[in-house]
Order: C-alpha cells, then structure tokens, then sequence
C-alpha cells in the first residue's frame, strides 16, 4: 500500500535532490533544470496532499506553479542567452566580475 | 507677546537656509546682512517676549509653546514646544544680542574669506541650535539642539579645512563632545525611566513633591551623567583639552561658540536642572570640586601661553570652572550671572583679539607684538575695559559676578574652594594683564612686513568692540549687590534659596553683616596685587619673566605644555588604540587604512569589514550555499530548538 | 470541494491593480505602435506616471475593517492600503528617476516602463495576499519582472551577470518557499491565512515538526526577498550590477513587499505561534544588520555600499517584525516609507552624477562635490544623515519607533545592538559627507545633465524626509491604524 508518506518522502527526496544539483553543477542550464526538479518535487507534495486532504486547493496551486514555471524558464532562458552572448560561456564559475 | 516666541527660532532657520541655498549666488553684502538682519530681528523679538514675560507676576512667569506633537509612542511622548521662563529669556537674550553683535563683527572681518556664503551659513544654524538649546521644554529636544551646536561647532573650527590643523582640532572636539554626550543621553534615559517623563515641568514637579530621598542612588547617577555631558560641552576636566585645540576656527566663531554660548550649554543645564542636583549632595560636592580646580588649572595653564587666542581659552575654561563652582555650592544665580557678564566681557576679548590679529594680518603670537597702543586706539581700549572686567575691578561686570561666586563659595561651601577660588583669580589678573602689556605697551616686536599693513579695523568691526565693551561696563549693575534685579527675575526658576537666605544667614548668623563687603574689598587687592605683579614683570622689568621661567624651568615647561594633558590621553588612550591595532592585527590587516585614524574602533570594525566581504566571493554556487546553511540551521532551529 | 459563487469575485476591490495593468499594456502598445516616430519615449514615461496616479486616486479601503474578495484570497485593508501607498510611491520616483537615466545609457525600451508596472502589480498583490497562493503569485509576478530589469542593460555583461545571479538565486530561493508553502498545506489543510491560524490556535500552537519545518522554509523565501542575512548574498552584486534606476527600485518596492507578506504571514497566520519563530527571526535580525554595518564600512563603490546598507536596514525592519506588537509593526510601515524616500533619493543622486560609460559611483568621486554642486551634496547629506537615523530626519523616527517597539516587547538586548549597530553605521554614512565637503576634488566632473523628473524626484524625497521627521505623527496615526488590521 503506498500512502501518503511514501510521496512525501519521494518528493523530499527529490528536492534535495535538486537542492544538490543546484550547489554542484556548473552549467546555469542544468542548474536552472535542477531548480524546476525543485519546483516539482513540491508539486508532488501538493498533489499527495491535496488528494489526501480532498480539497482543491493543492491541486490549484500546482497550476500556478507550473506556470510561473514556464515564465521562469521564459525569462531565465533569455537571460542565459544574453549571457552567452556577452561571454560565450554559460559555466557559472566563469561569471564573476562582481565580488566583495 | 508671548506667542511670539517660535518667530525667535524662525529668523535664523531662515537665514541659514536662504544662505545654504542662493548664498553662493547672492552678494556678500546681502549675505552678511541677511544673516546679521536675522539675528537682529531674533533679537528684537527675544526682547518683545521679554518684556512680556515682565508683565506676568513673577510666580507665573511660566510661558509654554507647544509647536506639534513629535514622537509618541505608548507612554514616551515628546512634543516639540518652547518654553519661555526668566531663565530662558536670560539665555536667550545673551545668546541673540551678543550673537547680533558677533555676527555684525564678522561681516568685517570675513570679508575676504571664500567661503564667506558657507560661514555665515553654519553661523546662523547655530544660533538657531543654541536658541533650540535653550528654549525647549523636553530633554529629548534639548539634546537635540544640544548635538547640533556640537555639530556646528565641529563644522566652524574645521572651516579652514584646508589647514590640517583645523580639521584635526574639529575631529578632536568631535570625539571628545561625544564622550560626554553619551554621558547625557545615558542620563537623560535614566530620567525617563525614573520619571515616566522627559517634559522638564513634570519632572521637576515630581522632584518639588518630594518622592525622591535626598542624596538617593537614582538621582545621583542621573545628575553625574548629566555633569559629564556638560564638562564635555562646557570643557571642565578631564574633557576640557579639544576647547584649546579649537581655536583653530575664526576668531569670532571663538567668540560667539567657544566663548560666549556653546560652552555655557553646561551651566545652563545644570541651572535647569538645579531642583535634581539640590537633591544630590555628593553630585554637588563633585560639581564644586571639578569647577574649582578647573578653574584653578586652566588659569595656571593661562600664565605662560604665548598665543593669544589660547590665552583667552584656558581663560574661558577657568571662567566656566567658576559657574561650575557656583552651581556645585548651590549659588546657580551666581553661576547664571557669572555666565552672563562672562558672555559680554569674553566676547569682547575675542573680537577685540581678533581685531588685532586682522591688523597684524594674522599673527597670533603675542611674542610678536606689543607696543599696538598707538596703532589701533579703539581696540586697546575696548581690550583694557574687558580686561579689566576679567580680572575683577569694581565696577566692571566681571568684578559683581566673580565676587558673588567667592563669597558663596565660601558662606555655603568651605573656606577651600575660597581660597582656591580666590588664588585662581590673582592668576587670572595677572595673565589678563600679562597679555595686555605684552600686546599693547612695551616696544614693538612686531616685523616689518606686518607693520606695513598695521591698520584699525573697520566700523563693523569696531562697533561690536565698543557697545561689548559698555556692556561688559554695565553688565554688573543687573545683579549687583543689594538692588539684585538679576537674582529676583531668576528666582521663579532657580529658587529663592538663591542668595538673600545667604545674606540673611549672614546678617543674622555668625558671619557678621559685614562679611560681603569685606570680602569686596578682598577681591579687589587680589585682583590688584595680581595687575601689580604684571605690571612689574612685564613693564618695569621685562627681563625678570625670563629669569623666573628659568629658575624655575621644570614648572614653567610643566605649564607650557599644559601639564602634558594631550600627551598623557594620547599615551592612555589612543596610542594602545592603535598600538593593539598594529601589533596584534598586524597579520591579518594591512598598513595603508592606519591613516592616523583617531578612532581605533571604527577602524578595527572597518577591518572586520574588509575581512568579511571576501565571503561575498562572486559565485553563485557559494551564495547558494549559504541559502543551504541557512535553510539548514532554520529548520533545526525550528523543530529542535524547543 | 469549496464552493466557489461568483459574488465574491469584488472586481472593485482590484481596481488600481486592474489600472495598473492596463496602463503596462497601454505602454506596450504604445510603444509598438509609435516606436518609429517617438525617439525619445517621453510619452511613455508620462503615461506610466499618469497610470500611477490614478491607481493611487483609486485605492480605497473600508475604514476600520477588512474587505475580502476573490472567495477571501484577497484583503483589502487599511494595511495593504498604506502598502500600495508606498509602492505607488517607490514606483513613481523610480520612474522619474528613470527617464533621463535610460536614455543617456540607451536602454530606452518601452517594455522598461510596462516591467515596472507589472512588478508592482506583483507587491500589490503580495500585501493584499490573504492566502499563501495569492502571496505567491504576488512574489513571481514582482521578481519576474524584475530579474529582467536587472538584466536590461543587454549589451552589458555586468548587468547580465546580475540578472543571471539574481535569477537563479531567486528561482531557487522561490523553491524554497514553495516546498514550505506545501507542508504548512499539508499539515494544516489549507493556504488561507486565517484558516491557517484557526487550525493552530485549535491544536493550542505548533508541534508538529512538518508544520513548523514549512514555516522555516516560507521564512526563508521571504528573508530572500527581503535581502536577510544569510540569505543575503545576492543583493550587493545585483544592486551593483543592475541599472542603477533599478538598483533604486529595488532596494524599496520589494523589500516593503515582502515585509508586507512577512507581517501578514507571521502575525496573521503564525501569530499565536509567536515563539516558534521569534527566535529564528531575533538571530536573523542580529545578523542581518551587523553583516550588512560592518561590510558596508569596507567598500569603495557606493552602489556596493547602499546595497549593503539596505541589508543593514532589513535588519532594523527584523527587530520591529520579532517585536511583533503593534508598535512593531506601524513601526515597519512608517520606517519602510522613510526609506522609500530616503533611498531612492540617494540613488536618485547618484544618477544624476553618472554619465554614459561612466557611472561615477566610486566613493573617492563624491570629493569636493560640496563645492561644485552644493545642493546637490546637501541633499545627499540629508539622506546620508536620515539613513544614519540623525535627528530631525525620517530615520531617526523611524529607528525611534522600532528600538522601542523592541524595549515594549522585552527585547533590550536587541534593541540596544540595534542601537550599537547604528552607531557603527554612522561612520560610513558621514563619511560621503566628509569626501563631499572636506576632500579636494580628485576628478572633474562633468557637466550635469537634469532633467526636471529628476529634480522632482529629489525634491520630492527630500520633503518627504524632512516631513517625516519633523512632523512624523500623522503618519504614524495613519500606520497604527492600520496595523489593527492584522490582528
């Protein structure tokens, strides 16, 4: 019987699975992939509860989620792009002019 | 006419802003007069207010403005309102007619200075503070006008920037004010806490109602911090050293700052506040006791100074020892007068120092004077009459108020603050005239080039020097002894255990009737014998001051060097400041941010600082992993750290 | 499954916020459909002024209650009423400090202007939040917007490299919000903030550990947002980093957003869990201003140092927030408008001293400007003076309101760091008033180019913080007024 824990761990799993990957990886875009594995590590959970409390409410959210997901990705996309272009690299221990 | 009373703030505040914003495109004229022409009408005013007050019978003679609601929070609610009572309308009086006059001297004297928009500009702002110092009703405001005299006294002595002298006397009298305005916000907390209030009428009341014990801790602590704020505003011991050092600024910003007002904040606090500190013996003894031996040590310091405006300011830290002394014995009306003949006689010193150093083209060295009679009549004489309002000469002002302080020195206090008091002021006779004879008589020592250009000052300048020098003629007759005008018209505020008890005491007691005359006549031949012991010095015998300096080598270098006061808080204070800073640091830090900094702990946090912002080290992956630490100590701080 | 009827859809009650909306799409269209001709985009500018003038005529609250609509996800109270206030204002001072600044450095693109409204549609909608999904669609909205104005300087790889930084920082930042927004979900069964606050005031406070995990991580988020140690490390490299009109935007509208939410989400939701979170917030405080005093001594750049500073304030903002009585939080309201004023009136300064290709933002530049533009150096000492909380300015006051909603509350200790660390502040404050009046000049400066918005941004700043400050007690009755709200 897989209940409710089960897909908390899941999803606790996969975030700090993600939460790793943002702190290891170099690339912005696998870093930026590593986030959105955050977000849906929650969209698990909300799911889980939502149909485990049967209220709406959870599910509603992860709609919203998804879809500041994609502007995210619209946007941060675009910022990448104009990165690479100035720098023609997207490593991020290359960007760093601006410290201390 | 009472009402007016917000108008006297008003003029000034105008003219600094006027003159902050469009001073560098107006005219110097319209300049010096707007700013002159402000302090006039403030003057005007502070008059119209008093006579007004005048009309009141003395036991209501009580006037408050309340101008708005400031800060409230819960219980603490501070407004800004005036309050106009004889002790204020004394102060502001002195404050906006000798200011007028020092403002009118400076538009002759300023005159070719650059930065003559800016001057005129920091000079009103003070006038304001001062008139806010003196005019509030709350602690809260009366700090606040109490940091921004401190603010434009910082600004003034630094005016020459350029000099580094100057900027480094105006760092010094910054730092050292705050030592003793910590002192004063930290008592005036205290009496929040004590009294659920900083609005002085209800603290005083809750003083007069007799909840408090005399001699009780809270009370001495209270009034101990307020006396260090005021020996750091009014240069008493040990916070006295940045007053020499502040002469750096113009002469009659010396004048008006560090002669006649600002450093008088003190005393007019201590008068304020007289009903706490009647209620503390000990805090009294400690006022008297720091206020004599002021008195006696700058005075001594006074004797071999060969600058002429550091003469005059170990003359006004002695002066102010005796306000204080009057204060600690409980004669607060004897202080007040004292400060205020003070005020005339000493401005007019400064001016008419000043006036010789315009006519030397800015010599200061009295070494290289003497022999000016002839040369500049107005100024000698103007500088006579102040010094012999100094030193004590019946009937100039100085004389009235400095015999008042002796005598109640010794009826309430002891026969060794007299004497003390009294051996101060056969020092005081005979520097003053010292440096009369050595400016004005003898043969001229003064060089060529300077002679050349040795001129009298103009009519703005002289005429401040002649209407300070009736006042500091006539200044005496308002507290004189007898008819005292000045003691009935303070009395609502400073109490009528001023001095008619005193003299009651001392008609009916052991004394005698006799006692205040005699000691007139005492102060007399001190002050005599001190003008004597001058005149033989530096008249009759020039060489025997020399000689004596050099029989007496070790104590005369001991004076000449001020006891060596700078040099011991230079080698207890800053020198381990910043020796710990070097040494022990040394690894970590490097050498270039020691630029002299006189403040050794901002610039151990600066190096905290710079330390520190490595950890902003530019990568994402870091920054992100702080979020991670931060996340992680969060949630064990939630869930476990109950 | 609720019931959701269509009389709670209150279109009026998000009026200004519909206005807003409008306008930024007025903007874009006007852009697109005049580009060729309107070289200079003034229009655009005067569109978006007008755009805020009229959602700030239109903001209405009933008087002493909370009206809520959009089946209660959305209050509005005297309390997001004095927020939009502020956000109406650090909008429109940003945009006025904007005009000639984006087009010496020729970004003048008309999606600058609809960006800014759209980001503060997003704080509009984080301070009216009544339930977690409002407060973060609120929070997505204003970042989004603004990630891409940090970045706008395209051709800039510095700007770039600030908007990449605040981006990812952010996104992951948002994570972490969400994942606590999912347990406080789960364990409490709802995202309504007074539904929340029944379900613990009936379990008599929190103890169960996924409830109060999901309350770390939303702090988290938000102390992201509002720039808290040690979540913090973003802000000096994007402040540096971004247009400086941005930088200015910034540094106030979403800071006050996410106090805005920070207060509505603790008090309202977590307010009888009062102890669970006061001593994370109390360490954070602690942190927050010491970290962002003691650096801010250490730096040259000045965008760098009131980035910093802007830390150290957060930190003041904190001791108010962990007070958490009512002084506390009018407190808050009344110090996030100081700094509206005085901050963007420092950057506003800093503008107008920039030109193309230089931005001019190294301390050491500021010498002998005392002599050079005096009016200019005394507005920049007052706001100097007014961050470092000298009397009679808005800092002192509002620094006056919070230190003592932390001594009413029991937190002395606090309170007298808080003192101690704006003793510390002082020093790097004054010190752009010592380079500008004591130090000769080291280079020239160039020829200023003011353009009227700009001057009246300075003048509006500079009345409103010496208003503040000497008249700071109706707008006080108006922020305490307002904090009844959140109980």
């Amino acid at each position: 019987m897989i209940t409710i824990t089960h897909y908390l761990v899941l999803s606790a799993i996969l975030f700090t699975v993600g939460v790793i990957g943002v702190l290891i990886r170099r690339n912005a875009i696998i870093i930026f992939m590593c986030i959105e594995l955050m977000l849906n590590a929650v969209n698990l959970s909300f799911v889980a509860c939502a149909h485990y409390l049967n209220s709406m409410q959870g599910q509603l959210f992860v709609f919203f989620t998804m879809t500041v997901a994609a502007a995210e990705a619209a946007v941060g996309l675009a910022i990448i792009v104009a990165v690479f272009r100035n720098k023609e690299t997207i490593n991020i221990d290359d960007i760093n002019i601006m410290k201390w | 006419m009472l009402n007016l009373v917000a108008l006297i703030l008003l003029f000034p505040l105008i003219g600094t802003v006027i003159n902050g914003l469009a001073g560098k495109r107006l005219r110097k004229e319209t300049v010096g007069y707007l700013a002159c022409g402000a302090i006039g009408l403030s003057f005007l005013v502070s008059f119209m207010v008093f006579i007004g007050l005048l009309q009141l019978p003395p036991d209501e003679r009580l006037f408050e403005k309340h101008l708005f609601r400031w800060i409230e929070s819960g219980s603490f609610i501070s407004a800004a309102a005036l309050q106009v009572d004889p002790l204020s309308v004394v102060m502001i009086l002195v404050i906006t007619g000798v200011g007028f006059l020092i403002h009118l001297y400076s538009i002759g004297y300023m005159h070719h200075d650059k930065g003559y928009h800016r001057y005129f500009c920091y000079l009103n702002l003070f006038v304001f503070s001062m008139l806010l110092l003196v005019l509030s009703n709350n602690f809260l405001l009366m700090f606040i006008g109490w940091e921004a005299v401190g603010l434009c006294s910082y600004l003034l002595i630094g005016f020459w920037f350029e000099k580094k002298s100057a900027s480094d006397a105006a760092k010094k009298a910054f730092v050292v004010n705050r030592v003793g305005d910590f002192g004063f916000a930290l008592g005036i907390m205290l009496i929040f806490l004590t009294f659920h209030s900083i609005d002085f009428t209800e603290v005083f009341s809750a003083v007069s109602h007799g909840n408090f014990e005399k001699g009780s801790f809270t009370v001495t602590m209270i009034t101990l911090l307020l006396f260090i704020g005021a020996t750091g505003k009014s240069a008493q011991i040990p916070l006295y050293t940045w007053l020499p050092d502040a002469m750096e600024g113009p002469t009659p910003v010396s004048a008006l700052i560090h002669a006649a007002t600002m450093v008088t904040a003190g005393v007019y606090m201590i008068a304020r506040c007289n009903a706490l500190y009647l209620l503390s013996p000990f805090t009294m003894t400690v006022v008297a006791s720091i206020g004599v031996i002021t008195a006696l040590f700058a005075a001594s310091v006074g004797l071999v100074q060969n600058d002429i405006k550091r003469v005059l300011a170990y003359s006004t830290i002695s002066q102010l020892g005796y306000m204080f002394l009057a204060c600690g014995v409980g004669a607060f009306t004897a202080g007040v007068f004292h400060l205020m003949t003070h005020a005339f006689f000493k401005a007019l010193l400064f001016l008419a120092s000043g006036s010789v150093i315009h006519a030397l083209s800015g010599e200061q060295d009295i070494r290289k004077m003497g022999g000016l009679k002839p040369h500049i009549p107005v100024t000698y004489k103007t500088f006579l009459i102040g010094t012999v309002a100094i030193a004590g000469i019946p009937p100039f002002a100085g004389f009235f108020s400095k015999d008042e302080i002796l005598l109640e020195a010794l009826v309430r206090g002891n026969f060794i603050y007299w004497s003390l008091g009294a051996f101060a002021a056969l020092l005081t006779a005979f520097y003053m005239f010292r440096l009369l004879f050595m400016t004005f008589h003898g043969e001229c020592r003064v060089d060529h080039h300077a002679m050349e250009h040795l001129h009298e000052s103009p009519k703005n300048m002289t005429l401040p020097l002649v209407a300070l020098a009736g006042l500091s003629f006539v200044g005496g007759f308002f507290g004189i002894p007898g008819a005292n005008a000045l003691e009935h018209f303070l009395a609502p505020v400073l109490g009528g255990h001023g001095h008619t008890e005193v003299r009651g005491a001392v008609s009916a007691g052991h004394h005698g009737a006799w006692l205040p005359y005699l000691m007139m006549v005492i102060s007399t031949a001190i002050a005599l014998v001190g003008i004597f012991l001058a005149y033989q010095m530096y008249i009759k015998k020039p060489g025997l001051s020399k000689k004596l300096a050099e029989r007496f080598r070790l104590i005369h270098k001991l004076l000449l060097n001020k006891y060596y006061v700078d040099e011991i808080y230079d080698a207890i204070f800053i020198n381990p400041t910043k020796k710990i800073s070097t040494q022990v640091l040394w690894k970590v830090i490097d050498v270039r941010m020691i630029d002299g900094s006189v403040n050794g702990i901002a610039w151990l946090v600066g190096r905290i600082g710079s330390v520190l912002r490595h950890l902003q080290t530019g990568y994402i992956r870091n920054y992100a992993f702080y979020i991670v630490v931060g996340c992680i100590l969060i949630i064990v701080l939630a869930v476990f750290g109950r | 499954m609720t019931n959701v009827s269509i009389m709670t859809f209150n279109i009026l009650s998000i009026l200004p916020i519909l206005i807003l909306s409008g306008f930024g799409m007025i903007v874009l269209l006007v852009d697109v459909l005049s580009s060729r001709r309107l070289g200079e985009k003034n229009l655009l500018a005067y569109i978006s002024l007008i755009g805020i003038i009229l959602a700030a005529i239109f903001a209405r609250s009933p008087a002493g209650t909370t009206l809520f609509s959009f089946n209660e996800s959305f209050a509005i109270d005297n309390y997001s009423l004095f927020f939009n206030f502020i956000f109406l204002l650090s909008t429109g001072l940003t945009i006025l400090i904007s005009h000639s600044y984006i087009k010496r450095e020729e970004i003048n693109h008309g999606e600058y202007y609809a960006l800014i409204l759209f980001s503060t549609i997003g704080m509009m909608l984080m301070a009216a939040g009544a339930d977690l999904l409002n407060i973060f669609i609120g929070l997505e909205v204003m970042s989004i917007s603004i990630y891409i104005l940090t970045g706008f300087k395209r051709s800039k790889l510095i700007s770039n490299e600030a908007s990449l930084k605040y981006f990812l920082l952010g996104a992951f930042a948002t994570g972490f919000l969400l994942y606590g927004i999912s347990l406080v979900y789960g364990s409490t069964g709802a995202i309504n903030l007074k539904q929340i606050a029944s379900f613990i005031a009936s379990k008599g406070g929190i103890s169960d550990p996924v409830l109060l995990m999901g309350m770390g991580l939303i702090i988290i988020g938000l102390g992201f947002k509002v720039a808290s140690v040690p979540f913090h490390a973003w802000v000096p490299d994007v402040y540096e980093g971004a247009p400086t009109a941005i930088t200015a935007f910034m540094s106030v509208g979403p800071k006050a957003a996410g106090f805005a939410a920070f207060l509505r989400i603790l008090i309202t939701a977590f307010g009888s869990a009062h102890d669970e979170w006061q001593k994370i917030i109390y360490i954070l405080a602690i942190l927050t201003m010491t970290t962002g005093n003691v650096i801010a001594i250490a730096q040259t750049n000045i965008k760098r140092m009131l980035a910093y500073s802007s830390i150290a304030h957060a930190g003041y903002l904190l001791i108010a927030l962990v007070s958490a009585n009512d002084m506390g939080v009018s407190g808050t309201l009344f110090y996030m408008l100081a700094y509206t004023f005085m901050n963007i009136g420092a950057f506003a300064i800093v503008i107008v001293l920039s030109r193309k290709g230089d931005e001019f933002i190294q301390i050491n530049d500021y010498a002998g400007l005392g002599f050079k533009h005096p009016l200019l150096a005394l507005a920049m000492t007052l706001f100097m003076f007014s961050m470092a909380g000298v009397p009679p300015t808005a800092g002192f006051v509002g620094k006056f309101y919070i230190f003592s909603a932390a001594i009413k509350s029991g937190y002395i200790g606090l309170a007298v760091i808080g003192v101690i660390n704006s003793v510390i502040s002082v020093y790097y404050y004054l010190r752009i008033t010592v380079i500008m009046y004591m130090k000769e000049p080291t280079r020239e400066f160039a020829p200023l180019t003011i353009s009227p918005l700009i001057v009246a941004a300075i003048a509006i700043s500079v009345i409103g913080t010496l208003h503040l400050g000497i008249f700071p007690s109706k707008v006080m009755e108006i922020a305490q007024q307002a904090t009844l709200m959140l109980k």
